[in-house]
């Protein structure tokens, strides 16, 4: 495997004690930015760097931020840790064990917005992950990391961690700001985007950890030495989450681009018991399923193979099933998911969901009706673009894709019932 | 009438200090967990304490109990093993162990033990997925992991916080 930039703390096992990271250079490119380099020039920087939103989006994250309202204030910066999407486990470790290096990404990534306070929403499950990044952050207070007039300049920032309480959809940005705000996390019309009327009305940036804890090396090492690991427009590497039916599952920090064959029999260690791959979920329920063959197998994992492959990257958590596993239960498993996790307030998820539900737990239960399958496909197409957020769409297409991609294993249980 | 106010008046002001003061309403969640923590569950005497700590309606801090999975407005058991039985969890037997955990302390589903402190839920992804089986253990104090386990392991869980019931 390549050097690790995100989980540089699997060479550097102590990177979570502040003085370990900054012998290691931490906090160099934060005070180097605040110092000598203004907010427009650490924006070109990334955008040059090509990075990209990991929480699932890909979107540009430089292009993100100058989207910012200009000459509007308070600015806020949010970090959006609520990690749920079953499969991934990489923001949790970044966390756990690099914290230093995701707390000065937040730090850079005010200091471009021009915010002085930002946020880090964890997911409530996180409790004493959050605790320990309180601690985290006042000793970067007492170190003079954080707090006022920084490095001697006028700038100054201070860092809070803000908890949730069991909500998959306070991952979507929108439903995260008015988890925020102290309301239900439900998602808002969108524009205004938050780069407008984020957090209080105010222009925000919400990233991902992973996003943010790829700054301060492409600050210290500059964006063509990003752009030299990866594909020409998916740079960099990724934390890929690998879970399910292989030898060893865990993250996985490659390049984007490297393919899924490496990822699952190099790095996995392959399939237990010597059974063959059927399928694989590229970015946890929020993708189409994919058939294991040799062309899926040997594609890299990019933003852009991916949806060649008529699929997403996400948020790279990849999910293996082994030849045992029938597909019609698995997306079952995953509409249990969505039906628990949708917020209510669009119908056609709330209601295409919970119908999606019973069906499906109709046929797994050996009771389905002949028009089943197409009952499904029906109440999917329902449901597609006409949502807020993209839950309702990853739902149905979870289910349609599964049809289209593995028919006769919904067909079995039509059929033979159980 | 105001307990959490005179009790935890230090604790409140932290909290309320992460938050623009025009927007205190952001500091509902934490001061959920608050009385949570205060009272074992939610009722509707929690819920208009936490209201009157923001200038909310009692509506508006209620609707958030239904909407977040790990507020209860219910008295339940002290200990809640929550055991991940998603797909990446299934696919390495989480649903097996969940099982044979509850056979083991002889209840089903989500029914709590004869001695009312333990009850096994089936939760929604812990971000754990490499460390099956794996269960969060909510209790009054907090939230924590238990990674990689086994029936015995954690079965070692339930006998120590048992011991820490009997004692305290």
């Amino acid at each position: 495997m390549a050097e690790p930039i995100v989980l540089r703390h699997r060479a550097l096992p102590e990177l979570d004690r502040l003085d370990v990271y900054r012998q290691n250079g931490g906090f160099r490119a934060f005070e180097k930015a605040v110092r000598s380099q203004s907010p427009a020039e650490v924006i070109q920087i990334v955008k040059d760097s090509g990075l990209r939103g990991r929480g699932g989006a890909g979107f540009p994250t430089g292009v993100k931020w100058s989207f910012l309202t200009p000459g509007v204030f308070p600015r806020y910066v949010v970090a959006n840790a609520d990690e749920s999407e079953p499969g991934t486990f990489k923001d949790r470790e970044i966390m756990e064990r690099n914290p230093f290096q995701f707390l000065e990404g937040i730090a850079i990534c005010a200091y471009a917005a021009q915010a002085n306070v930002a946020y880090i929403y964890c997911r409530g499950e996180f409790w004493d992950l959050t605790g320990e990044l309180d601690r985290k952050i006042a000793e970067l207070e007492r170190a003079g990391l954080l707090g006022d007039r920084l490095f001697g300049t006028n700038y100054s920032l201070r860092i809070h961690t803000h908890l949730g309480a069991g909500a998959y959809i306070c991952g979507e940005e929108t439903a995260l700001l008015e988890s925020m705000e102290g309301k239900l996390g439900q998602p808002r019309l969108r524009p205004p985007f938050p780069a407008a009327e984020g957090l209080y009305g105010k222009p925000t940036v919400v990233n991902n950890v992973e996003t943010l804890t790829n700054l301060p090396p492409i600050l210290e090492r500059g964006a063509q030495w990003y752009r030299s690991m990866g594909t020409k427009q998916s740079p960099g590497t990724k934390v890929f989450s690998l879970s399910g039916h292989v030898e060893r599952p865990g993250n996985f920090e490659l390049p984007l681009g490297a393919t899924f064959r490496e990822l699952i029999f190099e790095h996995g260690g392959g399939i237990p018991g010597g059974k063959a791959i059927k399928a694989i979920l590229p970015a946890g329920a929020s993708a189409p399923i994919l058939p294991a063959a040799d062309d899926v197998l040997n594609s890299g994992m990019d933003y852009e193979s991916l949806a060649a492959l008529g699929s997403a990257l996400g948020s790279a958590s990849i999910i293996v099933l082994d030849e045992t596993v029938n597909i019609a239960w698995a997306e079952a498993k995953i509409t249990d998911f969505f039906e628990h996790e949708s917020c209510g307030k669009c119908t056609p998820c709330r209601e295409g969901t919970y119908w999606m539900k019973h069906i499906l737990g109709r046929l797994i239960g050996g009771e389905a009706r002949s028009a089943d399958i197409e009952l499904l496909r029906s109440v999917g197409s329902g449901i597609r673009g006409k949502c807020l957020c993209a839950l309702g769409d990853f739902a149905a297409l979870a289910v349609t894709s599964g049809i289209e991609r593995f028919g006769t294993d919904f067909e079995i249980y039509a059929v033979n019932g159980r | 009438m105001a307990a959490l106010a005179e009790k935890h008046r230090a604790e409140i002001q932290a909290i309320l200090a992460k938050y623009p003061p025009e927007h205190k309403r952001s500091a509902v969640m934490r001061l959920l967990y608050l009385a949570q923590r205060e009272y074992g569950h939610l009722d509707r005497q929690a819920i208009a304490e936490v209201g009157t700590l923001l200038d909310l309606e009692p509506t508006e801090v209620g609707s958030l109990i239904g909407f977040y999975t790990l507020y209860h407005d219910q008295a339940g058991p002290t200990y809640r093993l929550q055991v991940c039985t998603d797909l990446p969890c299934a696919l390495r037997g989480a649903e097996v162990f969940a099982g044979e955990l509850r056979r083991s302390l002889g209840v089903a589903g989500n029914e709590p033990t004869a001695d009312g402190e333990f009850v096994i839920e089936e939760v929604k992804c812990l971000a754990a997925c490499d460390r099956v089986p794996v269960f969060q253990l909510q209790e009054p104090e907090g939230i924590h992991y238990y990674e990689s386990q086994t029936k015995e392991s954690a079965l070692a869980v339930v006998e120590q916080l048992r011991g820490r019931s009997s004692n305290g």
